[in-house]
């Protein structure tokens, strides 16, 4: 039973998160909310870690199967869409590599400035 | 045979699982990144669906199943946040700077980048979330009016994408450190590269998680500007 208590207590915090996105009129999914309320029950120690951490494991193990269904919904967007996806895609790529390379760097540089210039 | 599987609920979600497995059976035994698990399943199954001529919809039906853990499993991303925070702590400012210029770096070169293939409108607006996790995708791109499915596309390109290439990008831009790498993995490719990120190590996947919520925050805000800009 010990599973399906921990994946109780992860739904009731999802569950707490869907009100939270219901109340507050931003476009901040309910998993967002979830999250950042999940932390702070942690960090207060309202919720011990040992207490959820079995089914935790397994749902980020398996988390990237839950990507599967969505994306395979490509197959109807190429025949709503038509030639114009390629742009889509290729836009999608560049842009992609250069948000890592700008976010990676300016991190990496603030993070080297801060120990006084030393690298690795 | 084909009423079977339009009335099938375990269809779709044996199929993922089935296809999930034969793509870590191809990873094992011939080690490339293209050989990635997730995007062997979707190709696989695209063509089993095409080919039996399944629609989308009687698929989804049962593989929506699985994805209804998607949301419970990003509030699990609390727990790498909480097991790694005194080094969140310590580099706090990189974080905010990183992710700031990063989502900046984003909304600018999908303007860019638009206007020179010509996009329309809302195919500029739909774009302008696809760096970000799904869910504020979606309902980012519904409310600035644009197209949520090709929104959904195009996360998941860049999210593949990510995925895929996390490794060899940031070994390329010679990002050494763990928090640098975790941030830029997930300001680039949301919770599908953050899959990544925890495979390369508990700091980076932490990070990773953080710029999740931390981008997805920040393109809220910044998006609607770029929405009146095109």
């Amino acid at each position: 039973m010990e599973y399906v208590f921990q994946f109780g207590v992860i739904l009731l915090v999802t569950f707490a998160g869907e009100i939270f996105h219901a109340l507050i009129p931003l476009p901040i999914p309910a998993g967002i909310y979830g999250l950042v309320l999940m932390f702070v029950c942690l960090k207060t120690g309202l919720i011990p870690l040992e207490k959820i951490r079995k089914s935790a494991n397994f749902l980020l193990d398996a988390m990237p199967v839950m990507f599967i269904g969505p994306c395979v919904g490509f197959m109807d967007i190429y025949r709503e869409q038509g030639f114009a996806i390629l742009y889509i895609a290729l836009i999608s790529i560049v842009t992609t590599v250069l948000v890592l390379a700008v976010t990676g760097w300016s991190a990496q540089l603030m993070i080297w400035r801060k120990r006084g210039g030393k690298r690795g | 045979m084909a009423e079977f599987f339009e009335e099938s609920v375990f269809f779709g979600a044996v199929i993922s699982v089935l296809a999930y497995w034969l793509g870590t059976v191809i990873q094992k035994k011939w080690k490339y990144a293209i050989f990635n698990p997730m995007l062997i399943a979707i190709v696989v199954i695209i063509l089993v669906l095409t080919v039996m001529g399944i629609d989308y919809e009687v698929y989804n039906k049962g593989a929506d199943y699985i994805t209804y853990f998607l949301t419970p499993a990003t509030v699990c991303f609390a727990i790498p946040l909480y097991e790694q925070y005194e080094r969140l702590k310590k580099n706090w400012k990189a974080i905010f700077v990183g992710a700031f210029c990063g989502v900046l770096a984003s909304l600018s070169s999908i303007l860019l980048l638009s206007m020179l293939f010509g996009l329309t409108q809302e195919q500029y607006i739909s774009m302008l979330p696809k760096s970000i996790t799904t869910a504020i995708g979606i309902a980012l791109s519904g409310e600035l009016g644009g197209i949520p499915t090709l929104t959904v596309a195009a996360i998941m390109v860049t999210g593949i994408f990510g995925n895929i290439c996390a490794r060899s990008l940031c070994r390329l831009f010679r990002l050494k450190e763990p928090a640098a790498v975790g941030l830029a993995i997930g300001a680039a490719a949301h919770a599908i590269g953050t899959v990544r990120a925890r495979e390369i190590g508990e700091e980076e996947g932490a990070i990773s998680s953080l710029a999740i919520v931390v981008c997805g925050l920040f393109t809220v805000l910044a998006a609607s500007i770029f929405a009146g800009l095109y």
